[in-house]
């Protein structure tokens, strides 16, 4: 029995759709890492300040 | 895994990766991100631009899935039309169920984003749009009333409106404007399109202005709905959107739209045939011409402000 790899060209396509998905998640992870700095750093996610020192 | 097992699912036309972009209407999606940015841009309130561009993608995103969803219920008639026989599902590409999933996901992924990005409200109205097109549109309206594309049409005039609420989180006036201006200029669109794709809607049974009312009366309507959206987008120069580069516009597109819809009305079929549709496929392509050069209007007059050169003031 040999387990030698042969290529077809369904599987040519099939990389082609799997890149084409692993691009899509790289740039929703990218999107999602950016929004959340954007939302940090202008902002928005602010927790309420709390007086110290006393009166 | 056996080897039987794996190789019985292949088909020689397997769907691409291009293939599941099809399924989202790119172009159709490039009106909703055009119109969304216009909107977007025409707030008063400034935006971050990467909020902006994920509020635009997610706003295009959305409308993406309710093109998938248009195309999961729909595909019994696009296998009959020849402008549609060739999309995914009718082409055997892509299965029902496969479209169905990849619109529902897309639209709740677009509808959370588009809140988490933006506001609530942002999210909320693209939801409603998606509902609009998918359920009211495709699933009850377009097979049911001749009158389907003029409230059909609605669902297509929203993006301004929520690229407006996702830089203010509140309405005003302003986006309905714009959101008039393409509810108005959809019905013609339409049945331009309509006449001159001849017999598509009677072999699908979609009962189109055409199809019930007949051809005069669907060029009598195309002339009708031009001249309200003429009055319309005049009008809306001296609004808050509106400014000279905009009358200009708006008066110089107005009238060759105007003349066009004039040109059709005055043609039969005898006269249409004989010059293969050619009236009313200028008036098509002059249609999207038209729109475009509106909203194109309506962004240089809101970039032009802070300059003091857009607006009236």
């Amino acid at each position: 029995m040999s387990f030698q790899k042969t290529t077809h060209e369904l599987h040519k396509r099939r990389l082609g759709r799997n890149i084409g998905v692993g691009l899509v998640l790289a740039g929703l992870i990218a999107i999602v890492f950016g929004l959340t700095v954007v939302k940090v750093t202008n902002g928005a996610f602010e927790p309420p300040r709390t007086e110290q020192g006393g009166e | 895994m056996s080897d039987i097992g794996y190789n019985s699912g292949i088909r020689e036309d397997e769907a691409q990766f291009g293939d599941f972009f099809e399924l989202l209407k790119p172009r159709v999606m490039s009106l909703v991100v055009f119109t969304a940015f216009v909107g977007l841009i025409a707030a008063p309130v400034p935006v971050h631009p990467l909020i902006g561009f994920c509020a635009i993608l997610f706003i295009a995103l959305g409308g993406g899935a309710s093109g998938a969803l248009n195309m999961w219920w729909d595909a019994d008639i696009d296998k009959i039309m020849r402008r549609t026989r060739n999309r995914p599902i009718p082409a055997g590409k892509i299965s029902g169920q496969d479209a169905m999933a990849l619109g529902l996901a897309l639209a709740g992924l677009s509808v959370m984003m588009l809140s988490l990005a933006t506001n609530l409200a942002a999210g909320a109205m693209l939801a409603f749009t998606i509902f609009f097109y998918a359920v009211v549109y495709s699933m009850w309206l377009k097979r049911a009333t001749p009158q389907n594309i003029v409230i059909g049409g609605a669902a297509g005039a929203f993006p301004p409106v929520i690229g407006w609420l996702a830089a203010t989180g509140t309405m005003a006036i302003e986006p309905w404007l714009m959101f008039a201006l393409i509810f108005m200029w959809t019905p013609p669109h339409f049945w331009a399109l309509a006449l001159f794709m001849r017999n598509d809607y009677d072999d699908a049974g979609v009962p189109m202005l055409t199809v019930t009312h007949g051809r005069p009366s669907t060029r009598r309507h195309i002339l009708a709905y031009t001249g309200l959206l003429a009055l319309l987008a005049v009008a809306a120069a001296f609004t808050g959107i509106g400014g000279p580069i905009y009358l200009a516009v708006a008066v110089v597109m107005n009238l060759a739209f105007l003349r066009g819809a004039l040109r059709i009305w005055r043609r039969d079929e005898t006269m249409a045939e004989a010059d293969n549709y050619a009236a009313e496929r200028a008036f098509f392509k002059l249609s999207l011409l038209y729109l475009f050069l509106h909203f194109g209007a309506i962004l240089a007059e809101a970039v032009l402000k802070p300059w003091g050169l857009g607006g009236w003031a």
